[in-house]
């Protein structure tokens, strides 16, 4: 690469990795918040990032009123409507994410902890009604009546059953999640319109320049990405810092007997916490389809974990060390893509990940949800 | 001067903003029974992480038979021969009492993954040597009966003379019991003492944390005593009960004192 | 009756599977081993499984063969469940990029016997254990220091760069992958072509029996007394003299080795591998094939291995839906038997009730 085409890209390439960093650290968000209080990895939190992007999906093509399957045309909006769709798609995205990450919590993960109750129950009663029922037939209308007539009966029994008070060991949690990323995966690509294809979402913003900036033009859906994100953030800090509800979640990743001691109702600091990482989630993959412009089924897994990585790259269980982290892989991606090629994008996270790790064995800014310093 | 099996060396321990231990002095002799007591707090356990290998002091040395411990790592510790017991009972819980014994045991084992694999002599020498040696000490610990028991289903007072027994396997000269009596009734506390007189009588050297005063009075040799990371006392235990120091740093001093 | 009760109560065979293991124990020698016999001949003879009345009905795969099932899919994933099995189970390092070994075990095959020179496929097995061996090594010496969640992501990591690498090298085939691997040499009747996959189903199958055999050697030696140290209380371990992470090396290397091996019977089958064979998904399988069976011991491990392959060819009729099924499935085992199919049970010592004390009895005891 001659000296002049990096001078010329690179600040592109700063200006797309901080978009990208943005997204990465938002669902890292998600990640370091479950493991800095329940010291695991949320491992189906790439599935609740993809579902919101179809929920974005969803919401911006009933906003416009076009069929689903045809979103790729760009039908430009501006002014009022434009903010309009926006944000409904950014709430659209954060309130399926945020309800899926409580579900799965209840599903996957509070019966292993010894607190299964009934949500989880009666989920779990119809996935597996439904689920069985796919031995016989295949007719989705069946199935889901099926799964539906099950339900009741399958749930009370689940709720006998439960291993109450009993804690799970760890790998359990981690097959739990790998499985309920599995099914959630699937599902979408069985039963959504264009199965594994991939889905164009709706370029309902017009993606002029906005501002030149050291001979780059900044393009104003990035400028969009990393306005939203530093906002998300902020928006969490403060809620983690501020709120008796943000205490109680740095409680109990400090100290969960204590916590129970003092009285703070762990099971529900614990729903707040994947509520929370789920919203961060909900909204990157708002800003996820803004800037690519598509989606498919299996989009979460790669970006879950870059996530992840980038979550540990900054120190686990740190909020800040999120951020970084995020930002760190974000610009390490692309700038290292630039200099090796492109083919390596993928393994510059890990291989930065290791490098890190060997000389702060415990991430950048170390391991801390419990320090209040964010 | 007697002969020092283990010296503490000027030792300071930090942590952060936090000093545990600060210029800490003292010796153990060869085959004596020595208590180490303080308040809560006082730094006790730490002395025993510095001793173990679990903290490296932040500054000060430790010499265990006149060589010392810096830069070792912990196993190679207790290979030279110093062995402990945990406050809060850190058994193997999923392994049964033989065989937790029998890891000690191991320490001084040479078999590795290739005399496994071939079932050389040594491999087969060794574990039988481990069997008989670890059924020897749950015996003299009296708990050989619940041998096959996982270690988790075991009671109280068999788990912490388990602890003991897995311990003494590793043939240590110096055994290191942290608050060894800790939830025993009076008849158990009479028991252990009787132990750790007879374990003192076979060779070991014993240092000892214990809260039980009248224990440690009555089995010790010497007494030293720490407070907010100090000694401020050594000596026999009767000098150290009537050491106004040591009465201070327990009881506090009356309002009305001069 | 409560429901609960009745549930429970179905679970009993599993306790009864690891129990027989002990009332085997306790048969006399000579039983013992005719018993095993059997066994070990019926295991064998498991290509023609789907001829026996009830049996057959049991397994067989429709739609596809039931040799290429028990052949490719639990044969393989059988081995990779063991080797991975001493690592996470034993030790309890948390390996999430299995999968890495194996391609390393299926790509020397392929470099030594295809893309780089021609040796027979027989001399490429050891040299692609030891390979698989010594990237257990590299891999395992500056990460098994770090805490365990960090050795899950790194491993992970690791599994990717390795398949990664494979696609941008072009002296490793590149995405267009190797091929005419060699296969293993015909020995009398056995003849490894095409068309059969007998001969390769039994190969495998004697493997899976050496392995066995010699884990559990380790499993009963003090090897693997340290490794349930280090899994059930590192520090204490450490402090009760075991030279921890030189034991965790090793269990990091043998799981490698098992792993290599486990490629390069698969690449001696299939003789043509390229890196979208070796994808993340993979060591997920893999891992969850040996939690589902249940960690830590070597029966849970190989009906893992064998659920995990067999069961989504068995229930074919689920077409595209398997695998969605297959990830409810895992959330359902997990909810309710965490511990796995084939729970660890406490093996009390067999020897322990025929032990006697030494002779030299007396309060010299203690000192030994």
């Amino acid at each position: 690469m001659s000296d002049w085409l990096i001078y010329r890209t690179f600040w592109d390439l700063t200006v797309t990795g901080i978009a990208l960093g943005a997204i990465y650290a938002l669902v890292a968000l998600g990640y370091t918040l479950v493991y800095g209080v329940l010291r695991l990895i949320n491992f189906a939190h790439s599935e609740i990032f993809m579902v919101g992007t179809f929920a974005t999906l969803i919401t911006a093509t009933n906003f416009i009123g076009i069929p689903l399957l045809e979103a790729g045309n760009y039908p430009y909006r501006t002014g009022f409507t434009l903010v309009a769709i926006l944000l409904a798609c950014i709430v659209g995205g954060m309130v399926v994410s945020g309800a899926g990450a409580v579900l799965l919590e209840r599903v996957a993960y509070r019966p292993l902890r010894g607190s299964g109750e009934h949500v989880g129950a009666v989920v779990l009663a119809f996935a597996s009604a439904f689920t069985a029922s796919l031995v016989f037939t295949e007719t989705t209308r069946t199935n889901v009546i099926i799964g539906l007539i099950g339900t009741a009966p399958l749930a009370v029994l689940y709720l006998r059953i439960f291993r109450r008070g009993r804690q799970a060991p760890r790998l359990a949690f981690l097959i739990s999640a790998i499985g309920a990323s599995t099914a959630i995966a699937e599902a979408v690509a069985i039963w959504s319109p264009r199965d594994r294809e991939q889905y164009q979402t709706p370029r309902v913003l017009e993606k002029k320049v906005l501002f030149e900036f050291l001979g780059t033009e900044v393009r104003i859906d990035y400028v969009l990405v990393i306005v939203g994100a530093l906002l998300m953030m902020t928006a969490l800090v403060l809620f983690v810092n501020r709120t008796r509800l943000g205490r109680g979640v740095r409680a109990v990743a400090q100290d969960v007997e204590t916590a129970k001691i003092l009285g703070v109702n762990v099971d529900f600091v614990i729903l707040i916490t994947f509520l929370l990482g789920g919203v961060m989630a909900g909204a990157a993959a708002m800003m996820f389809t803004l800037v690519y412009d598509q989606t498919r089924f299996n989009i979460g897994f790669l970006l879950g974990v870059k996530s992840f990585t980038a979550a540990v790259l900054g120190g686990i269980g740190n909020l800040r060390g999120a951020l970084l982290g995020g930002l760190v892989l974000g610009l390490g991606e692309n700038y290292g893509a630039a200099i090796f090629g492109g083919q390596w994008k993928d393994v510059i996270a890990f291989v930065l990940l290791l490098v890190v790790l060997m000389f702060r064995p415990t991430g950048i800014l170390g391991e801390s949800l419990a320090k209040a310093r964010v | 001067m007697a002969d020092a099996i283990l010296s503490v060396n000027n030792v300071t321990m930090q942590f952060g903003g936090v000093t545990a231990l600060s210029d800490v002095n003292f010796a153990i002799e060869r085959g004596e029974i020595l208590g180490l007591i303080g308040p809560n707090g006082a730094g006790k356990t730490t002395c025993f992480n510095v001793i173990t290998g679990v903290y490296a002091a932040t500054s000060g040395s430790v010499t265990f038979d006149n060589q010392p411990l810096a830069g070792l790592k912990r196993f190679q510790i207790t290979k030279r021969g110093i062995a402990r017991t945990f406050q809060n009972i850190r058994l193997f819980p999923d392994m049964t009492a033989v065989e937790n014994v029998m890891v000690g045991a191991d320490a001084n084992h040479k078999t590795s993954v290739g005399g496994a694999l071939i079932g050389s002599r040594r491999h087969h020498r060794e574990e039988r040597e481990g069997r008989d040696r670890a059924m020897e000490l749950l015996t003299f610990m009296g708990i050989a009966d619940r041998a096959g028991d996982a270690a988790r289903n075991l009671p109280y007072g068999y788990q912490r003379r388990l602890e003991i027994a897995r311990a003494l396997a590793t043939g240590p000269k110096l055994l290191c019991l942290d608050e060894p009596a800790a939830g025993f009734t009076p008849a158990e506390k009479q028991e252990l003492m009787d132990l750790i007189r007879k374990i003192r009588s076979q060779g070991y050297t014993v240092l000892l944390i214990e809260h039980d005063m009248s224990l440690v009075m009555g089995v010790t040799d010497r007494i030293v005593v720490l407070d907010f990371g100090k000694v401020i006392a050594t000596g026999s235990p009767t000098d150290v009960q009537n050491n106004p120091d040591v009465i201070a740093a327990y009881l506090g001093v009356p309002d009305d004192a001069a | 009756m409560s429901l609960s009760d009745t549930f429970r109560s179905l679970t009993k065979p599993a306790h009864a599977v690891s129990g027989l293991g002990e009332r085997i124990g306790d048969l006399p020698r000579v039983s013992r081993w005719s018993l095993i016999a059997l066994f070990i001949l019926s295991l064998y003879l498991m290509p023609w499984w789907p001829e026996v009345p009830v049996l057959g009905w049991l397994v067989d795969t429709p739609g596809t063969s039931f040799e290429g099932v028990i052949t490719d899919k639990v044969v393989i994933y059988v081995l990779v469940a063991l080797g991975l099995n001493v690592v996470v189970g034993l030790a309890g390092l948390l390996d999430l990029g299995y999968v890495g070994f194996y391609a390393v075990g299926a790509y020397v095959v392929g470099i030594l016997s295809s893309q780089h020179a021609n040796l027979p496929w027989l001399v490429c097995v050891p040299i692609a254990v030891i390979v698989s061996m010594i990237a257990g090594v590299i891999l395992g010496t500056p990460t098994l220091r770090l805490r365990g969640d960090y050795l899950a992501i790194v491993t992970l990591g690791f599994g990717e760069i390795i398949r990664i690498s494979a696609n941008n090298a072009d002296w490793l085939g590149g995405s267009r992958g190797i091929s005419k691997i060699a296969k293993p040499p015909n020995i009398g009747p056995l003849k490894f072509g095409v068309l059969d996959a007998k001969p390769y189903f039994f190969l495998g199958l004697t493997v899976i029996l050496i392995t066995v055999f010699f884990l559990r050697r380790l499993e009963n030696s003090r090897v693997g007394r340290a490794w349930n140290a280090v899994r059930e209380d590192e520090d204490a371990a450490e402090l009760m003299g075991v030279p921890t992470f030189k034991f965790k090396l090793w269990a990091f290397a043998i799981g490698a080795a098992i792993g290599g091996l486990a490629g390069t019977l698969y690449a001696g089958k299939v003789r043509f591998i390229n890196p979208s064979n070796f994808p993340l998904q993979l060591s997920i399988l893999f891992i969850a094939a040996v939690v589902l069976g249940g960690t830590g011991n070597m029966w849970g491990a190989i009906i893992g291995g064998a659920v995990v392959g067999w069961m989504p060819e068995r229930f074919r009729g689920f077409a595209d839906k398997r695998v969605f099924v297959f990830g409810v499935a895992l959330v359902l085992v997990m909810v309710f038997r965490p511990q796995g199919l084939i729970p660890r049970k406490i093996r009390k010592e067999r020897w322990l009730a025929n032990w006697k004390p030494r002779e030299s009895e007396g309060e010299e005891v203690a000192r030994g």
